[in-house]
């Protein structure tokens, strides 16, 4: 299973690319495994929302089950992915790279130091 | 009694769990409530109770003994011999759920056909399996409409000339949402498409209207969904699919959804159910569709075969974030439907609307020569039109009961401005004599 | 060979029906209201009888083999139902016709609603709902009612069990309430500690499968209700399993305050492929005025020589209507004409057997198969469809095998709480010599796990397709048969 050490993680299964006060958010590899073929990927805000951490930004369908993407942190969305809804199998093929779902300005930086680690996150996997 | 067990096969089950007596595998329950004396009348064998039945059934007169003329959301069509023969199949009728679809494709494939004769007789792209009668399909379409917008619009625009009953639950399934504007209620029962435009605005979720109308009406509704897609506006149509057979359809006229019931398909009268509820849409919205959807595939060895599909939004997975409660629906109407609409087919769909459309005509035109009786519908109609009485309604329906004749509907029971105004629908099971019988009948009343 | 789909087989201008011709004047159809196109089958009636002859024997049915389907409630579906709900009287009658005209229909209504009641220790009932699920909705809607009818309006929470079924959770978030999950302790039963923890003013109410859908009789049952009660909440009973409790114990007496039945699982009346099925609600007297409108009622008293008149009736505080009319009437004939053929004896033998033949069950897999309550189960249980030596096969394959062997598989993964889970439920028709063939083949096929897995990976092979692609049907989504670029 790969978890890259450069991102923060959820106990939710979605991940963090910290770039500056920019930060790129999608879901793990353990989180794909579990789910396994993703038929649909529907990213439920639009460029400029201003959303509170938890919100619901992304629901992900596989044949078997639904999951809810959620905000780790708060922030403005400054992109989406637009290419993500017509090729949701990139989910399961490149969850960390081609499979981004949307990028936020971040309100509250401090906000990061609550989510995991790549070692705290594989350790969370295991439980 | 149904169950097969011996006395000996009890004794060596029992033996086998390694209890002493059928009593001991209750021991959980509270032993001062286990047992309790059930008063209801002692079992009755197959002869008594077919009695039994036949004797409640009988003391009812129905539309097989009367001339029928009562519609308003139920009608009496004729249900053809190969309908029934094929539901009774045990194959179907006594069939589960199809959630192994390897030993289900008979139902699953009736399923897909069901969902493709529905969806171009409606005009739409898609369809889903079926919903329990039209008045909830309908109050799914809101629910649908809803959760499109995230509920973020809260109007709801339902046409006055609605289905009462329509109405009514779709106040109930919209209820658990908040800060929900049910508008149209006030609006004249027998108003125009302009006048639902008018209110019309930028929190309007969706537009509610029926085809041809609880008042047997029929608009145009192209140019009204236009204006409600101007406002952002999503809009409904809740249509009697057996109009279809010749009228303009739902889709050509752009609404996004399109609703029904589909007991006028064939389906038996039966007090009001089991009934059908049918659900089509476009394809965009395909994911936001409660119920069941069956879709094509294949297997390994490339046979093909259908599956239920976009299982994922279902409440047995989704569970509290499913859009819908709905698990069992109406699959044995949904399928005697789909044999309907095959053996009607093209010509005998269009033979059947015609028919009542043409025999309809036909009273409405015989009754407006009436004394006393008026044709308030604007034309053009249907099957179904408003007639103002002389009289009370529930009095000339009376009267028109000693003559072996039921009446049509009280529309003074839903609408005050509607008293003494009486709705008559007419299918092709009414002959022409019986037409001028009610005639004669309907002028007997005011006379006497 | 696959059965073609009906516009398949269609030919131009064949005919399958003909009416009557007109008999009346003819005038113009509405200009500019007409449709162009009406692309439908055109068949002959032989095309229609075989097309869907065929198509019924791709089908699995209760009338052809068993279906061990726990919560489902597979028992026979008896032939006398389908004669009677189809006599005249019933089937030709419009459900707005003047209620004079009616009274066998709703003196027949009448009647079960006092059954169904007397059944299972409520004060009244509606027939209305359509199904379960609206069932379970109408009885949430009266919970919510009763609270707000006291001024109570901060209880916004419902306690839902990890075991419930998928609409429990479903019908609540609909309703508007917060849905919180209780745990089941390590017996089978709800978790009493769990449950005082979040019992307090803001819980509007539990809603209860009992037995659960591990097919055990909550062994603590009568204080969970309690607790609920002295908090202020009202319990609602799921009436799946009732199966297991007729004549032996009435939800009303435990102190259930609401319960909706399914008429097409314990009262026999036919799955027909997903429905139609009927979902009728018990209440308590507190309750009463809450349910949904019509109701059937008696609208004028009788005396020795005249039966009353039966009519429609408002409840007071009604919470509306569910649906259009006045329910799945057809289904309420058939279970009326059923109960009528059992009486208290013949229902408390129903229960006996259905609990002998799941235990019986039971009884000869636990050795094979591991089966996480070790109790005395009711009308169903669960077991484990993993084998620890056999660690690559799962609950699905065996599932799959099953059907190799002319058998329907159980519940698959539901309840969520117990690993691979398999529910069985043999229902009280099936008879000794077939739980001991479905017994035998389940040990025969954890064999076959153990010695030849791949047999039940790339099962069923003797079925009439295999393994189906989901992924592909989701992908692709084909949800019609007419032209390719529709969808």
């Amino acid at each position: 299973m790969n978890i890259p050490t450069n991102l923060k993680y959820t106990n939710t299964d979605e991940w963090v690319l910290v770039d500056g006060n920019t930060a790129t958010i999608g879901v793990t590899d353990h989180a794909q495994e579990q789910l396994s073929d993703v038929v649909f990927v529907e990213i439920t805000v639009n460029v400029g929302d201003k959303l509170a951490k938890k919100t619901t930004i992304a629901t992900v369908e596989s044949v078997k089950a639904a999951a809810d993407v959620n905000l780790p942190v708060s922030g403005k969305v400054i992109a989406i992915n637009e290419d993500l809804p017509q090729t949701p199998e990139l989910v399961n093929t490149d969850p960390y790279g081609k499979a981004w779902m949307i990028k936020v300005e971040l309100d509250n930086p401090a906000e990061l130091d609550a989510l995991m680690d790549a070692a705290g996150y594989e350790k969370h996997t295991k439980e | 009694m149904f169950t097969p067990h011996t006395d000996s096969e009890r004794e060596e089950m029992l033996r086998v769990i390694g209890v002493r007596k059928l009593d001991d595998l209750f021991a959980d329950v509270p032993i001062k409530l286990r047992f309790p004396n059930l008063e209801l009348p002692p079992a009755f064998t197959e002869i008594e109770a077919r009695m039994q039945m036949e004797e409640l059934a009988g003391a009812n007169e129905t539309a097989h003994d009367l001339a029928c003329f009562l519609g308003a959301g139920a009608y009496y069509h004729y249900t053809p011999a190969a309908v029934d023969a094929i539901i009774r199949r045990g194959e179907f009728l006594t069939a589960y759920t199809p959630y192994q679809p390897e030993v289900s494709q008979g139902t699953l494939q009736a399923v897909f056909e069901f969902q493709s004769l529905i969806a171009n007789l409606t005009g739409m792209d898609v369809s889903n399996a079926s919903h329990y009668d039209g008045a909830t399909a309908t109050a799914e379409a809101a629910v649908m409409a809803y959760h499109h917008f995230r509920g973020k619009r809260t109007r709801f625009i339902l046409s006055p000339s609605l289905n009462p009953q329509y109405r009514e639950v779709v106040k109930t399934y919209m209820g658990g949402y908040e800060n929900i504007n049910l508008a149209g209620e006030n609006l004249d029962p027998l108003c125009q498409p302009d006048d639902l435009a008018s209110l019309l605005d930028d929190n309007t979720a969706l537009l509610i209207v029926q085809y041809p109308d609880f008042f047997g009406r029929i608009f145009d509704f192209t140019a009204l969904i236009e204006k409600a897609h101007q406002f952002g506006a999503l809009v409904a149509v809740a249509v009697n699919p057996m109009s279809l057979g010749v009228l303009k359809t739902p889709g050509a006229m752009g609404a996004d959804i399109a609703v029904g019931e589909g007991q006028s398909l064939g389906l038996p009268l039966s007090f009001g159910g089991p009934y059908l509820g049918f659900f089509a849409t476009k394809k965009e919205y395909v994911r936001k569709i409660a119920g069941r959807l069956v879709g094509e595939t294949a297997d390994a060895e490339g046979r093909r075969g259908y599956v239920l599909t976009l299982t994922a939004r279902e409440q047995h997975i989704r569970r509290e974030k499913a859009t819908s409660n709905i698990c069992t629906n109406q699959g044995l109407m949904a399928l005697a439907t789909t044999v309907y609409m095959s053996l009607l087919g093209k010509h005998g769909l269009k033979q059947l609307a015609n028919l009542c459309y043409q025999k309809a005509h036909y009273a409405a035109e015989q009754i407006s020569k009436l004394d006393g009786y008026s044709v308030v519908s604007q034309r053009p109609f249907f099957h179904e039109f408003v007639v103002k009485c002389p009289k009370p309604v529930d009095e000339i329906n009376w009267h028109l009961l000693d003559h072996d004749i039921l009446g049509g509907y009280d529309l003074g029971q839903d609408y005050p401005s509607l008293a003494g105004h009486m709705l008559i629908a007419v299918t092709e099971m009414v002959s022409k004599d019986e037409i001028d019988a009610l005639c004669e009948a309907l002028e007997e009343v005011n006379n006497g | 060979m696959a059965e073609p789909t009906i516009y398949e087989i269609s030919s131009q201008d064949r005919i399958g029906f003909r009416f009557p011709a007109c008999d009346v004047p003819e005038t113009a159809l509405p200009e500019g209201l007409i449709r162009d196109e009406l692309p439908m089958p055109e068949v002959s009636e032989l095309d229609v009888i075989r097309h869907f002859t065929n198509l019924s024997r791709l089908n699995y049915s209760i009338d052809s083999g068993y279906y061990p389907l726990g919560s489902c409630t597979m028992k026979y579906n008896p032939k006398i139902n389908e004669e009677v709900a189809r006599l005249p009287g019933f089937a030709f009658s419009h459900p707005l016709q003047p209620v004079e005209t009616v009274q066998g229909n709703l003196a027949m209504m009448y009647e079960l609603q006092l059954w169904l009641a007397e059944i299972c220790g409520m004060a009244g009932v509606t027939l209305q709902p359509a199904a379960g699920a609206q069932g379970e909705y109408t009885g949430v809607l009266i919970i919510r009612a009763y609270h707000h009818s006291r001024g109570d309006l901060k209880r916004t929470k419902m306690l839902i069990p990890d075991s419930a079924h998928g609409t429990n959770p479903a019908t609540s978030a609909m309703s508007g309430f917060e849905v919180v999950g209780i745990t089941t302790d390590a017996n089978g039963n709800v978790d009493l500690d769990a449950l005082k923890a979040v019992l307090d003013d803001t819980v509007a109410g539990l809603m209860l499968t009992n037995p659960n859908t591990l097919g055990l009789f909550d062994q603590n049952v009568e204080e969970v209700i309690r607790l609920v009660h002295e908090a202020g909440g009202l319990v609602y009973g799921d009436g799946a399993n009732l199966n297991a409790l007729l004549g032996i114990v009435r939800p009303g007496d435990l102190g259930f305050d609401i319960m909706h039945f399914n008429l097409h699982k314990t009262f026999s009346t036919p799955h027909g492929g997903g429905g139609p099925g009927s979902g009728p609600v018990g209440v308590a007297k507190h309750l009463v005025e809450f349910l949904p409108f019509p109701l059937v009622g008696i609208i004028e008293e009788g005396d020795e020589e005249t039966p009353p008149l039966y009519g429609f009736v408002r409840p007071e505080k009604t919470i509306g209507r569910m649906k259009s009319f006045h329910g799945q009437f057809g289904m309420m004939v058939r279970a009326y004409n059923y109960i009528s053929m059992h009486g208290p004896d013949g229902l408390r033998d129903i229960a006996e057997s259905a609990v002998l033949n799941a235990n019986y069950l039971l009884a000869r897999l636990r050795n094979t198969y591991n089966v996480p309550f070790d109790r005395i189960c009711m009308h169903e249980f669960v077991m484990e469809g993993h084998l620890d030596d056999a660690p690559d096969v799962h609950a699905l394959d065996i599932a799959k095998r099953l059907m190799d062997y002319d058998f329907h598989p159980p519940t698959n993964y539901f309840p969520l709480i117990v690993h691979e889970a398999l529910m069985i439920e043999p229902t009280e028709t099936e008879n000794k010599q077939t739980l001991d063939r479905f017994a035998d083949v389940l040990i025969k096929i954890a064999e076959e796990a153990r010695t030849n897995p791949d047999l039940l990976h790339t099962a069923p092979h003797h079925t009439p397709v295999g393994r189906l692609d989901e992924v592909r049907a989701a992908k692709e989504l084909v949800l019609c048969c007419w032209l390719p670029d529709k969808i």
